[in-house]
């Protein structure tokens, strides 16, 4: 068997007893990416040497017994994280071809945690999409039906851990953006509360809304993950200082005694039945392990859509002013600096990028602030009064993580809202800065994955992570995607 | 909430230059989305405060300290027009 189908935590064993060497390991998973990628499509850039010296390096710290917690365990990051030396994209032209000259705060730490940093995976442009199909360099695919998107906006990083090009990887999560592409490639995608992971060097889309997490083929994968990216961080501002969760605290404890909520609002219309049946065995399966399951109400959640879709874009409006052509990535000669600004922003964004602008800068326009924006910053404040009452009465809250499994490439490109209404269930977590966990729970009749969200009130990860344990545990981890289908 | 806006304007608010061809089709799908998004506006908010923040942190304090900052030379490399020390633009005024 290839190690590139190890879980982390499999790996980690294997390489500190020496059965297993981060050498092989990583040329394993670049094995694995090399047959996938030509079909799959999950990375914008594959660093081979920067791999290959950093799998040397680890086997050197693990013959000294002296590596970080990711010791030579293949990772790839979303290509919103700023890199040192390695081209960072966004998977836009307007950044094409951008050497950072510094890392972010998340590089930072895989390089203290002594993991291997296979690539850069490919995104939805800046990170505004559900299904990579606004990435400007092609879209990538999911692994269960190269037909079908596999989610978005950080589907090359699902794809990457799914198909097994990387062990883990990291996306960010503005709304949905980790869950929605872990839920349709059938594998762990978890949101952390907001602040917990710097965002130092993660190029900002939507910064109120905005966070970095793990996708992984296990929950226990995903704690040790998030251990290695989580903590405090001066070069964040609004980077979390208190006391820090003990994420895997309750691994193994089982769901007895807990009170699950199942949000009432998220079902009925849209959701396609094989996401409810999948759904309704796993509450039944919790129910039957001795959770007491009630039914709470998010009122606000009918708005959670529409207050999304102006608070995203007004900050997407702000934080993308500063690509004008003068400091970095692509520039179009004009007469005069608002001239080359305006070709220059013009050509080098993408069709979704421009129209959140735009409703973004119409949002926030003199006349119409308080009316759009406003309303939608106090609707944001209901929200978090609503999982207030609803964390009174229960634990933590489930639904499935996406209304539908993975839709087919071209299906939702010509209408924007239809895409936006995929993060309708995942959408209310990032307004409130709540942290919840996407994760496989079967397939439906077309053999297409289906994840379970759990939400947990903000620095709740360890029950999270305990309901997201007893569920994998209970329905069984995901076989990874058959490699002959996908292999061209 | 029928919403009518002037796509010419706020494109020049955001410095796009899209080509007019394509300004027209901007302007219909954002009066879509608006339309939805104002939604909003049905959702009774008497004296509910904003929220800017989801953990309510107001602003973060760091010692002042001089740091080194990022080598200006590494900086100016990735630049698309530089002199010297600087960034070089187009002028900022149309000229006769």
């Amino acid at each position: 068997m290839s190690a590139a189908n190890l879980s982390i935590s499999e790996a980690s064993q294997a390489l500190a007893s020496g059965d297993l060497s981060a050498k092989e390991l990583t040329e394993d998973v670049l094995q694995r990416a090399s047959m996938t990628e030509g079909q799959l499509h999950s990375y914008m850039l594959i660093d081979h040497d920067g791999a290959r010296a950093a799998a040397k390096e680890a086997d050197l710290k693990l013959a000294a017994g002296s590596g970080g917690s990711l010791t030579g365990i293949p990772i790839a990051l979303k290509d919103n994280m700023v890199t040192e030396g390695i081209e960072t994209t966004c998977s836009s032209k307007i950044l094409e071809g951008w050497i950072p000259p510094y890392d972010g705060s998340l590089s930072q730490s895989m390089k203290a945690a002594d993991a291997v940093i296979v690539g850069k995976t490919n995104m939805d442009e800046f990170a505004m999409g559900s299904s990579t199909e606004n990435s400007a360099f092609g879209t990538s695919r999911n692994p269960w039906d190269p037909t079908r998107v596999p989610g978005g906006s950080s589907g090359g990083s699902a794809v990457a851990v799914a198909i097994g090009s990387a062990l883990g990887s990291y996306g960010s999560d503005t709304g949905g953006s980790i869950r929605q592409p872990a839920s349709l490639c059938g594998i762990v995608g978890m949101k952390p509360t907001y602040g917990l992971v710097s965002r130092f060097g993660l190029i900002a889309f939507a910064s109120s809304l905005d966070q970095i997490g793990p996708f992984s083929r296990t929950v226990e994968d995903s704690v040790a993950l998030l251990a290695a990216a989580a903590g405090p961080d001066k070069m964040d501002a609004t980077s979390y200082h208190g006391a820090y969760p003990n994420f895997g605290g309750s691994l193994g404890k089982g769901v007895a005694g807990l009170r699950i909520g199942v949000v009432k609002e998220f079902g009925g219309e849209g959701q396609e039945d094989g996401v409810t049946s999948r759904f309704q065995a796993t509450v039944a399966a919790l129910e039957g392990a001795g959770a007491a399951v009630v039914e709470v109400s998010l009122p606000a959640a009918k708005y959670a859509v529409s207050t999304y879709y102006l608070i995203a874009p007004a900050e997407c409006s702000a934080n993308l002013a500063r690509f004008d052509g003068v400091r970095y990535g692509l520039r179009v000669e004009g007469e005069t600096v608002e001239a080359m600004m305006r070709r220059t922003r013009a050509e080098g964004f993408g069709p979704e990028v421009t129209r959140r602008i735009l409703l973004g800068t119409y949002a926030l326009s003199a006349g119409y602030y308080d009316a759009f924006y406003g309303q939608a910053q106090r609707l944001r404040t209901l929200m978090i009064q609503d999982f207030a009452t609803a964390y009174a009465s229960c634990d933590v809250l489930v639904s499935p993580t996406s209304p539908t499994t993975a839709f087919k490439i071209g299906e939702r490109t010509q209408d924007p809202l239809a895409m936006y209404l995929s993060d309708i269930y995942t959408i209310p977590s990032n307004l409130a800065g709540h942290p919840a966990i996407s994760v496989p729970v079967g397939n439906d009749e077309l053999g297409l994955p289906v994840g379970f969200q759990i939400m947990a009130p903000a620095l709740a990860e360890e029950v999270m992570y305990q309901v997201a344990d007893a569920v994998e545990t209970l329905m069984g981890r995901s076989p990874m995607p058959k490699l002959q289908e996908v292999a061209s | 909430m029928a919403i009518e806006i002037d796509i010419a304007h706020v494109a020049r608010l955001a410095r796009l230059g899209i080509p007019e061809e394509e300004l027209a089709g901007y302007g219909e799908q954002l009066e879509v989305i608006l339309e939805h998004a104002a939604a909003v506006q049905g959702a009774d908010t008497e004296g509910v405060e904003p929220t800017a923040h989801p953990l309510g942190i107001v602003n973060a304090f760091r010692v002042d300290e001089v740091r080194p900052s990022l080598d200006r030379a590494s900086v100016l490399a990735q630049g698309p027009d530089t002199t010297d020390e600087y960034f070089r633009v187009p002028p900022a005024l149309e000229t006769e």
